[in-house]
C-alpha cells in the first residue's frame, strides 16, 4: 500500500480521475446499499424456489427407492415425503434468514468469518 | 400443410466424431465441441485480457480485470480470507457456466448448460469437495453439523435425518435450478419461434399476426441474457456459501 502511495505519477492520475469522474456524474454516491437490487433479488427467488420443490422431490425419490428396495411399500415415501417437506422448508428459512446454504451452520464468533448480510447476498458489481 | 415443431430436437446430442473404445461410446458430440469452445474462450479472455497490464484497460483488460475483481469480492464477501485458496476454482466455474449459457444463446448453438448430466457432475464435483474440504478442516467433528444445538435428545431423532436430508440434497437442487432454467428458456424460445412459420403460411391477413410471436421471442432473447447470467452467479455464490459452512463450521 505504502509503497503505491508514494507512486507519484499513479495517485496524481487517481486524483484526476476522481475530479474526473466527480464532473461527469457528479458528487459521489451516497445511497445506501442495503436494498437489494432488482437482479439479486430475483436470483434469490429462483434460489428459494427450486429449494422447495427439489427437497420433496428428491425426498421422495429416496423414498420410492428405500421402499423398493425393503419392499416397505407405502411407508418410505409417506415418511421421506414429511422428511423432504421439513428439509425444504428448513432449508428455504436458513436462505432468507441469511443464513447461507447452511445445514447446521452456526453463526460464527465474531471476527473469524465475514457476517452473513441480509438473506446471504452482496453485491459487488460495481467495482 | 402440416409444420411438425420439434421444441425440445435443440437439446440432442449429436456425434460429431463417433469414437468408440471397448465398447463405450466416447464420441466428440456437439456438446463436447461447445465445452471446448466454451473452455477456449474464457481462457482467452483472461490470457489475452492480462497480456497488456496497462493503468487504461483496453476493453480485453477490462473484461478480465471486472470479472476477476467480481468474483474476488464474491468470495471475500461469502467465505471470508480463507476462500481465497479456492479461487481458481470457484472462478473456473463462474467463467464456465456464464460463457457456456451465453454461447447457447447464438443461433444454430447448443447449450451445454440445459442438460441435467452436465450440472449435475459440476453439483456433484461442488459437494464432494466442499464435504471433504469440511472433513480435511475439521476431522469427523464434520458431523457434529448434523447435531443442532440444545435441542432434547427425542427431537434429535428427529432432526438429524432431517439435517442429513437437507444436506444431500443440495447438489440435486444445485443442478436442477441451472438445468430446468436453461431448458425452459430455449424451450420458450423454441416454441415461439414455432408459431412464426405456420403464421406466414396462413391465408390472407392473419399473415400479419407473425410479428407477434416474433415479437415475444425478442424479448425473451433478453429475459434469457439476464438469465444466463444470473444462473451463473447463484450457481456461484451456493458454491460460495456451501464453502463457508464447510470452513467456519463453528
Amino acid at each position: 500500500m505504502n509503497e503505491r502511495e508514494k507512486n507519484d505519477p499513479l495517485r496524481e492520475f487517481g486524483e484526476r480521475l476522481d475530479k474526473a469522474r466527480a464532473a461527469v456524474e457528479g458528487p459521489p454516491d451516497k445511497a445506501p446499499d442495503d436494498a437489494p437490487s432488482t437482479s439479486t433479488a430475483l436470483a434469490f427467488g429462483w434460489r428459494v424456489g427450486i429449494e422447495l420443490v427439489g427437497a420433496i422431490v428428491i425426498a421422495e425419490l429416496i423414498g420410492w427407492a428405500i421402499d423398493k428396495w425393503l419392499g416397505t411399500r407405502p411407508w418410505g415415501m409417506v415418511v421421506f415425503f414429511f422428511l423432504g417437506v421439513a428439509a425444504g422448508m428448513l432449508n428455504v428459512y436458513r436462505a432468507v434468514k441469511g443464513m447461507g446454504g447452511a445445514v447446521g451452520f452456526r453463526p460464527p464468533p465474531p471476527g473469524n468469518a465475514p457476517p452473513a448480510k441480509g438473506a446471504g447476498w452482496s453485491e459487488d458489481e460495481e467495482d | 400443410m402440416a409444420i411438425e415443431l420439434h421444441p425440445l430436437d435443440q437439446f440432442k446430442i449429436e456425434p460429431l466424431i463417433p469414437i468408440h473404445i471397448g465398447g463405450v461410446d466416447a464420441s466428440f458430440t456437439n456438446s463436447a465441441l461447445l465445452m471446448c469452445i466454451t473452455v477456449a474462450l474464457a481462457s482467452l479472455i483472461v490470457i489475452w485480457g492480462s497480456r497488456g497490464r496497462a493503468l487504461v484497460p483496453t476493453r480485453w483488460q477490462s473484461l478480465a480485470e471486472m470479472s476477476y475483481e467480481f468474483i474476488a469480492g464474491m468470495i471475500d464477501d461469502n467465505v471470508g480470507h480463507e476462500g481465497r485458496d479456492y479461487f481458481p476454482f470457484v472462478f473456473t466455474l463462474f467463467m464456465f457456466i456464464l460463457i457456456g449459457n451465453l454461447l447457447g444463446l447464438i443461433p444454430y448453438g447448443y447449450t451445454f448448460t440445459g442438460q441435467i448430466i452436465v450440472t449435475f457432475a459440476m453439483a456433484a464435483v461442488v459437494f464432494i469437495g466442499v464435504t471433504i474440504i469440511g472433513i480435511a478442516k475439521h476431522g469427523w467433528h464434520f458431523l457434529s453439523f448434523f447435531v443442532p444445538h440444545g435441542v432434547p435428545f427425542v427431537l434429535l431423532l428427529l432432526l438429524v435425518p432431517i439435517e442429513v436430508l437437507s444436506y444431500i440434497i443440495r447438489p440435486f437442487t444445485l443442478s436442477i435450478r441451472l438445468f430446468a432454467n436453461m431448458m425452459a428458456g430455449h424451450t420458450m424460445l423454441a416454441i415461439f419461434a414455432g408459431f412464426v412459420a405456420p403464421l406466414l403460411l396462413a391465408a390472407g391477413a392473419i399473415k400479419a399476426f407473425a410479428v407477434v410471436p416474433l415479437g415475444v421471442d425478442i424479448l425473451l432473447i433478453f429475459l434469457e441474457l439476464l438469465v444466463a447470467a444470473l444462473q451463473a452467479y447463484v450457481f456461484t455464490i451456493l458454491t460460495c456459501l456451501y464453502l463457508r459452512d464447510a470452513i467456519h463450521l463453528h
